[in-house]
């Protein structure tokens, strides 16, 4: 019993082993050892969310230096790792089933299915991990296998640049993170979350210190899980294969910010004030990035940055909610129709041969209906339409935020509308009005084993949000004292967001609304870009053209001297004779080697 | 005859065989192999804790007068010293492509140079362990200068005469060292003055510290020392930087550990804030040089300058957690170092160039040598998996509670909040990491990804010995990075 969590664990990892050292003789080979090992650790944890929690758990030292640092390596089975577990074994298992046909004409077939199978060990990692180390070096990890799965293509210049950006963004937050988990291990002197929550109330003398290590912590999640303002890396990691970026830039590896978040929430919750930091960052995002979704061209561009808002929307039900289960009802379901949308982008993107520009598409209703069908379920859900699920999850956070934090919880309200809006203006310009393209003219349904896939997450992006279910996976209270008016205005932006979608682009040819603030980003990737260039780049230059001509010559040229006169002085010391003897030696392999070099 | 002997004469031999004209590349292989099996059978025969540091002791008098003997003896550091060189030794010969001039010299040199690494890492006497380095020292500067590349005799001039006069201050520091013991006691045993030092016989030794610090430091480029090291390396046949950078360079912090840190602890703490100084420009200025570097080999010089700083880091904050993982990355570094080095030549011998900007595209011929290169760059920046992400965190959690704590301290109702300078230094190390990461994946996706260039399109894959070594060094890296409690283990009784 106590070994199944780390059969889960290690699997994956041994599959891609395999698959590194004998994928290339055979393309089923690899897709069936990483398929199998995915669906064996899928039914592995659906089988341990059935069982209660075990009360022992076996607890490696990884390094152990008695006090003063233990490094444990150990699993935590609980609740929240239970439904983590589930979320991510089952929509792993139906991603890689369904790039069995995406990638099926694609070069690079091992490498991928090897690099998926890295990311399940690593993202199960995180999953599991009872301390803030083991997390760390998962976390790690799948910054690894999404900057292996986002270099995908690496022969093209803006996927090798993309998936170079995503890891080093991902590190500069793990800079903070590191920093966050030294000041609370040097606080506690414990790295084990569950000994962490105990011991915090501890230092509640000390709420500047707690505070700087929680927000430190929180950097991590901006970092992985895509918040601004180190967003950037998210958008661009489109550059994958679109399998990818359904699985771990949408579903679960973004996600993993939050997760930690859910873990920690008893710590945070001592701390008001990193909450407001966590509050307003989260809020912040989730208005940013739907205003940037609004004028994007490419299909899963605009996917990505309404991922953004989303994970936007759970990080400000962190900082707001009462209780961990409240963003990680919106994590579930958010997983599911986001997921699903972006396979069907993936299978739209596939009939239309590569192409992701929405304003040469068109009309595809009827050439991939069941694709149009689909899509449209995770719309729906995605923007908050009552009866689907995104509705359930996004509601909830919202009114946890306008109790708590009115200003964002309004911010969050209008976010809602302006989802809706996005999201059908993708589904008019894609699936309405005239094909803009030869290829939309002929653009095809794609094969069962994409379709299959599909039909199974389009089911629980409509009904993850039910009672039932959520009773299956969590125990969510109503927030108090909401506004009686906040459920209709909801409702009335989504109409609205549908119905000018509707007016504005049901037989667009191009866009007719231009806003370059929006479409160009806020302009914030611009001003990164120039940040390298000039700041980074340029200082680096600088310091390198001082360190040829001024370091080395002030280090050469004094030294030189120097020795002379050392060895000058030396000639007169009478101490013994070893220095003399070493001073020979050293002159005779001096003169031996001008002598070898110069002849 | 003892093991440890044994090891030192092995590549001395095979060098006297090479001159005398047996194949010289065979040769070579077999003494380092021979090596590499007899330290791995001293470190299954090494006995924990049974009192006993040294083990493997043998001593020869060769001035009995004034303490000088050929006293060889290994703990749990030095056999991870020794693991590192003989590995190294092993890779570098491995790689080692033979040059058309003077085949035999080229050998025996790479054997003289694993002969006086091994020979500094066993020697307990410190008139020997300084005589083994200066052994190595002389083919290494003989192997840039006669097979370098680019302008090499500048480069092996430059190099010579930094490391002479780090020798030389180093030198005036052991002096020092022995002089200061009370009269009629003095000697160069090691042990014997740490058991001095710790019975209080010795008086202040400051001067000699920073004679030390700074004899070391040039070994090892320390900031603003370091200027030779990149040059040196970018010149070097792949060999002589693999076994320079990998293996001889750590003698450098290896002595400062074993030396200054139990001898000097006073001292150490006294001049903290200049050692962190100069290592946080190690890691914050080189590494910002490291970043604007055009090409290959000039990259990887400055890489390693600047990893020296995570080292010394673990040196300054002088606590066994700290110290560990500087051992810990002194083995880490010197393998990925060695193996980057190798694919750098690897790639300048099929290429020519190793300039960024006429590179590229490579993992599309080359996949397995892409891979290898990739495994090899990501254990440099510290990848968990590989041992130097236990190395460095190590040394960042044992730095981080190093010195007075200055926050989370309640002082007269006030909560005080102000960060020390070991922690400073920490923060600054820790981005550090993001640097690294910054020029690594550029490097690597400057040379392996992008379209590729039609000149290269015809590039061979890497294949033979040379593959079989740098995968060798991986798995190592792997496996200690998966288990780093094995490496602790073994040097938890070397009194760090």
């Amino acid at each position: 019993m106590s070994a199944i969590p780390w059969i889960i664990l290690f699997t994956p990892l041994a599959a891609a082993a395999v698959i590194l050292f004998l994928g290339r003789f055979s393309k089923p080979l690899s897709a069936g050892l990483a398929i199998g090992s995915a669906a064996a650790v899928c039914v592995l944890s659906w089988w341990l969310f059935t069982r209660p929690d075990p009360t022992e758990t076996i607890r490696f030292y990884w390094i152990d230096f008695g006090e003063a640092l233990r490094i444990p390596i150990g699993v935590t089975i609980d609740h929240l790792s239970k439904v983590m577990l589930v979320v991510v074994t089952t929509i792993a298992t139906l991603v890689f089933t369904y790039s069995v046909g995406y990638m099926k004409t694609e070069e690079g077939y091992w490498r991928y299915f090897a690099g998926l199978s890295l990311f399940l060990f690593s993202m199960l990692g995180i999953v599991l991990a009872d301390n803030f180390v083991m997390m760390f070096i998962f976390w790690e990890l799948v910054g690894l296998s999404s900057y292996i799965l986002i270099g995908h293509y690496f022969k093209k210049d803006s996927a090798a640049d993309a998936a170079k950006q995503a890891f080093i963004v991902n590190r500069i937050g793990d800079f903070g993170f590191m920093l966050g988990i030294l000041l609370l291990w040097a606080a506690t002197g414990t790295l084990v979350f569950s000994e962490l929550t105990g011991r915090v109330a501890e230092f509640a003398s000390n709420p500047v210190y707690l505070t700087v290590a929680c927000v430190l912590v929180f950097c991590g999640t901006v970092g992985k899980s895509a918040q601004m303002p180190l967003h950037v890396w998210l958008p661009n990691s489109m550059e994958g294969p679109t399998p990818v970026s359904s699985l771990l830039h949408a579903a679960t590896m973004v996600a993993a910010g939050v997760y930690m978040l859910a873990r920690i929430f008893p710590i945070l919750h001592a701390v008001p004030v990193a909450l407001d930091v966590i509050a307003w960052v989260g809020g912040i995002t989730c208005f940013a990035a739907a205003l940037m979704a609004t004028q994007q061209d490419d299909i899963k561009r605009i996917l990505a940055y309404s991922t953004i808002s989303q994970l936007g929307y759970m990080v400000l039900g962190v900082a707001s909610a009462t209780s961990a289960d409240v963003p990680m009802f919106h994590l579930f379901t958010h997983a599911f129709f986001k997921c699903l949308l972006f396979l069907c982008a993936g299978s739209v993107i596939v009939g239309m041969h590569h192409e992701q520009n929405i304003w040469k598409m068109g009309a595809l209703k009827n050439k991939m209906p069941f694709t149009f069908l689909a899509m449209v379920v995770g719309s729906l859900a995605l923007s908050g339409c009552p009866l689907f699920s995104g509705y359930y999850s996004k509601d909830l956070i919202i009114g946890f935020a306008v109790v708590k934090y009115p200003f964002l919880g309004w911010l969050s309200v209008v976010t809602a509308g302006l989802t809706a809006f996005y999201t059908f203006r993708l589904i008019f310009v894609v699936f309405l009005g005239k094909p803009k393209d030869d290829h939309a003219k002929h653009a095809e349904e794609s094969p069962l084993v994409m379709l299959v896939p599909l039909a199974c997450l389009a089911v629980p992006a409509w009904v993850a949000g039910y009672g039932f279910v959520e009773k299956m996976f969590f125990h969510v209270t109503e927030p108090e004292h909401v506004p009686h008016i906040l459920h209709p205005i909801l409702l009335v932006l989504f109409a609205a967001g549908v119905l000018s979608a509707f007016a504005l682009y049901r037989s667009a040819a191009k866009d007719p609304v231009s806003i370059p603030f929006f479409a160009n980003r806020l302009y914030i990737d611009n001003l990164y870009s120039w940040i390298v260039r000039n700041i980074q780049d340029g200082g680096a230059m600088v310091l390198s053209w001082a360190d040829r001509w001024i370091v080395d010559l002030l280090v050469v040229q004094v030294p030189s001297k120097l020795a002379w006169a050392c060895g000058f002085v030396l000639r007169f010391l009478q101490i013994g004779n070893i220095q003399a003897y070493v001073f020979f030696f050293g002159a005779g392999a001096i003169g031996l080697l001008y002598f070898l070099i110069m002849k | 005859m003892s093991p440890l002997l044994f090891l030192i004469l092995v590549p001395l031999v095979a060098a006297a065989f090479i001159m005398v004209g047996s194949n010289a590349r065979l040769t070579a292989l077999v003494g380092s192999a021979t090596n590499l099996a007899f330290v791995l059978i001293l470190v299954a025969f090494y006995r924990q804790g049974n009192g006993q540091p040294y083990q493997f002791v043998s001593s020869l008098p060769v001035i009995p007068s004034m303490g000088i003997s050929l006293t060889l003896g290994a703990d749990g550091l030095s056999l991870l010293m020794l693991l590192l060189a003989s590995l190294v030794t092993v890779a570098a010969v491995a790689v080692a492509k033979t040059p058309e001039k003077n085949p035999h010299l080229f050998y025996a040199s790479l054997m003289f140079i694993s002969a006086g690494g091994l020979g500094a890492f066993a020697s307990i006497n410190l008139f020997f362990f300084y005589m083994f380095h200066e052994l190595a020292l002389i083919p290494t500067f003989l192997l840039i200068g006669i097979w370098g590349s680019g302008d090499r005799q500048a480069a092996a001039w430059k190099a010579t005469i930094y490391l002479a006069l780090g020798s030389f201050v180093l030198l005036l520091g052991l002096i020092g060292l022995y002089l200061i013991q009370p009269d009629g006691m003095r000697t160069f045993d090691l042990p014997a003055i740490i058991g001095m030092a710790d019975a209080g016989l010795l008086p202040e030794g400051n001067w000699i510290y920073l004679l030390l610090l700074v004899g070391f430091g040039i070994l090892v480029s320390l900031f603003p020392f370091h200027t030779w090291a990149p040059q040196a390396y970018a010149s070097a046949p792949a060999p002589a930087a693999m076994l320079h950078a990998g293996v001889l360079k750590k003698f450098g912090l290896y002595g400062l550990i074993r030396i200054a840190a139990p001898i000097f602890p006073d001292a150490v703490v006294q001049f903290s804030n200049l050692l962190l100084v100069m290592l946080v420009g190690n890691i914050l200025y080189v590494g910002y040089v490291t970043i604007s570097q055009r090409k290959l080999d000039w990259m990887l010089g400055y890489s390693s300058v600047m990893h020296m700083g995570y080292i010394f880091l673990g040196f300054a904050a002088l606590n066994p957690v700290s110290l560990t993982g500087a051992s810990l990355m002194l083995f880490a570094h010197g393998i990925s170092i060695a193996a980057l080095f190798a694919l750098c030549g690897e790639i300048r011998e099929r290429t020519g160039t190793l300039d960024f900007a006429e590179l590229g595209g490579l993992a599309k011929p080359m996949p397995a040598f892409g891979l290898l290169f990739g495994f090899a760059a990501m254990a440099a920046i510290g990848l968990p998996g590989f041992v130097g992400f236990a190395g460095e965190i190590l040394v960042f959690f044992g730095s981080f509670v190093a010195g007075e704590p200055l926050m989370g301290v309640t002082a007269g109702g006030k909560e005080l909040f102000q960060f020390n300078n070991y922690q400073i230094a920490t923060i600054c190390a820790l981005w550090g990491v993001v640097i690294s990461a910054v020029y690594m994946l550029r490097a690597y996706r400057r040379v392996f990804f992008g379209p590729l260039n039609d000149r290269w399109s015809g590039l061979g894959e890497i294949s033979g010995p040379a593959r079989i070594a740098i995968a060798v060094l991986i798995v190592v890296m792997l496996v200690t990075g998966f288990f780093p409690g094995l490496l602790v283990k073994l040097i938890e009784s070397s009194a760090l």
